[in-house]
């Protein structure tokens, strides 16, 4: 296991509001990443720094580096290039108003695979991959937002995996579901990061606590603390980190 | 407690309390009744005035309406007065518009919705759409007539009368497809590049399937325009009535006249009132198909996005 994303010293401004404070971290491969903190804190907003949504937002501005591994994401690689690398899984499951075949299969086709066989196998494989097989195999061809909420942000993942992307950013992605769906999902993202890389932000200190390997804590746009999990949640070193875990604010 | 409630509640029941008025007063039920009465004079009035008029037009057009009226063309020779020409018109008009406007007018909404990042700009050119939506037809042909027919020199003729209607029916089309546009959620758009599509597949699988519905509504009001439409007509298009293909319905000085400046003739001033109310009662049956269409192909298309 190696580091995958190396972040450098990285400062976010929307307009004039510094959102990042220069950040270095360091995201191991074939790990689960939280990010944790207050509402506001940049957590979000780093995330979006990796795969570039960030791009999106108006007088968004960037400076220092992230790099994919050891190519710098901002510089030497075409943003589709790197979405396709770095999926995302959103806070609010948004499958595309079409079948969940097409839902599924829409980013292959956007990479250009048309051949109806490998198309087959990979929806297959990437639905199977989000343990979503079984529940809605009899209905593939049937609209995606027929199903339920826990089965459409399982859907997401699919959808993510299915361009087989090195590292899958996960937005709060339990956080409007129910315990059942979130522990399912839960349960994927610890058979997903034998594939995967992933980074999630969330909520959720429990959630942190059982299933991230790292956890960073963000404050007012400086990464505070990180490490590992057992040692962030058993003994933190910085007083805010504790107090935060402890749900003394935030 | 308990014992305490139902002794509570037994007292109230036995005595009401006076300060709870029971009735409104007499006044207030006066007043209440003239406005209902009043509402209900109004719908009898809208609803005697819209069975009248498509009544008489019916009792008075569709008995007129034959086969020899569809099929023929005016001729002294024949002595036939066929309308068969100002319907071919007619769908050469709708169909040459409609090439032209749809590309230009969702290709707008596009730029305005999706790509467009100066919103000043965006909104003065929402505001012209708005404008240019309010003018009176009559301004079109006018302005239809200087540029396309004279500085132009497409001379009066088919293609001249639609491409004046592709300025008049832009705004129709921009307004509903930006309309359409804003209603599908940005999370389709960031699920759709966050997958590594670049911003032309995303709008392409989409965003444009998503509103396909407004699109099309869009699209068949525009229809529903120019089907009416003759003051622009009448000076670009011209009033003749010779039966051409769809080639020369294309090349300039090719004049023709639609339905609807056909009705004008007739009625002010060849005084063939039975043509012109059988012209109404079609131009009245194609609204309507026209209306309901859109409404099936809405309702039709919304359902493939939706959630049943």
């Amino acid at each position: 296991m190696g580091t995958i994303i190396e972040v450098k010293d990285l400062h976010l401004w929307y307009g004039q509001k510094e959102a990042l404070k220069g950040i270095n971290l360091d995201i191991q491969e074939h790990e689960i990443t939280a990010l944790i903190g207050p509402s506001g804190c940049g957590k979000s907003t780093f995330m979006k720094c990796l795969n570039r949504m960030n791009d999106l937002v108006k007088d968004c501005r960037i400076t220092g580096s992230v790099k994919l591994n050891g190519i710098d994401i901002y510089k030497d690689m075409d943003v589709n290039m790197l979405r396709k690398n770095v999926g995302m899984v959103f806070q609010k499951a948004n499958p595309f108003p079409m079948s969940i075949y097409d839902n599924v299969a829409y980013g292959p086709r956007v990479h250009g695979i048309k051949n109806k066989k490998q198309l087959d196998e990979i929806v297959e494989k990437s639905l199977r991959g989000a343990a979503l097989w079984d529940e809605c195999k009899d209905r593939l061809k049937t609209n995606a937002l027929g199903m339920s909420g826990g089965q459409q942000q399982r859907l997401c993942i699919a959808r993510a995996i299915a361009v087989e992307p090195a590292v899958l950013l996960m937005d709060e992605s339990t956080s409007a579901l129910d315990p059942i769906s979130t522990a399912k999902i839960e349960e994927l993202c610890l058979e997903l990061k034998k594939k995967y890389t992933i980074v999630m932000v969330t909520h959720n200190m429990q959630q942190a606590n059982r299933i991230s390997d790292t956890t960073c804590f963000f404050l007012l746009g400086d990464l505070i603390e990180h490490g590992p999990t057992k040692q962030i949640f058993l003994n933190p070193k910085n007083p805010k980190t504790e107090e935060y875990i402890t749900g003394r604010f935030g | 407690m308990m014992g305490e409630n139902a002794i509570h509640n037994s007292a109230v029941g036995q005595s009401p309390d006076s300060s709870i008025e029971l009735h409104i007063s007499r006044s207030r039920k006066i007043r209440g009744g003239i406005w209902k009465g009043l509402m209900i004079a109004s719908f009898v009035i809208i609803m005697a005035l819209l069975t009248g008029m498509i009544g008489y037009i019916a009792y008075r057009g569709i008995p007129t309406i034959t086969w020899k009226l569809l099929s023929t063309s005016p001729s002294v020779l024949n002595d036939t007065i066929g309308i068969l020409p100002n319907i071919l018109n007619t769908v050469y008009i709708v169909v040459i518009t409609l090439i032209f406007v749809l590309p230009l007018g969702i290709g707008t909404a596009v730029y305005l919705n999706e790509y467009a990042t100066n919103h000043k700009l965006v909104s003065v050119i929402e505001f012209a759409v708005e404008t240019l939506a309010g003018i009176p037809s009559i301004i079109y042909g006018l302005a239809g007539m200087l540029i396309f027919v004279q500085a132009m020199k497409i001379g009066t003729s088919i293609l001249a009368g639609a491409l004046t209607l592709v300025v008049m029916t832009l705004p129709t089309i921009i307004r509903t497809t930006q309309e359409s546009l804003k209603t599908v959620p940005n999370s389709y758009r960031e699920g759709s590049l966050a997958l590594g599509s670049g911003k032309w597949h995303m709008i392409r699988t989409v965003v444009l399937p998503s509103s396909i519905d407004g699109i099309v509504t869009g699209c068949i009001l525009a229809i529903g325009r120019i089907v009416g439409e003759s003051a622009a007509l009448l000076f670009t298009a011209g009033m003749a009535n010779n039966i051409m293909n769809f080639g020369q319905a294309f090349a300039p000085n090719h004049a023709g006249s639609t339905l609807t400046v056909a009705l004008y003739m007739y009625a002010k001033e060849r005084g063939e009132f039975d043509v012109a109310f059988a012209i109404a009662a079609i131009l009245l049956i194609l609204t309507l198909v026209i209306n309901f269409a859109a409404k099936a192909v809405a309702k039709k298309l919304k359902k493939g996005t939706s959630a049943d």
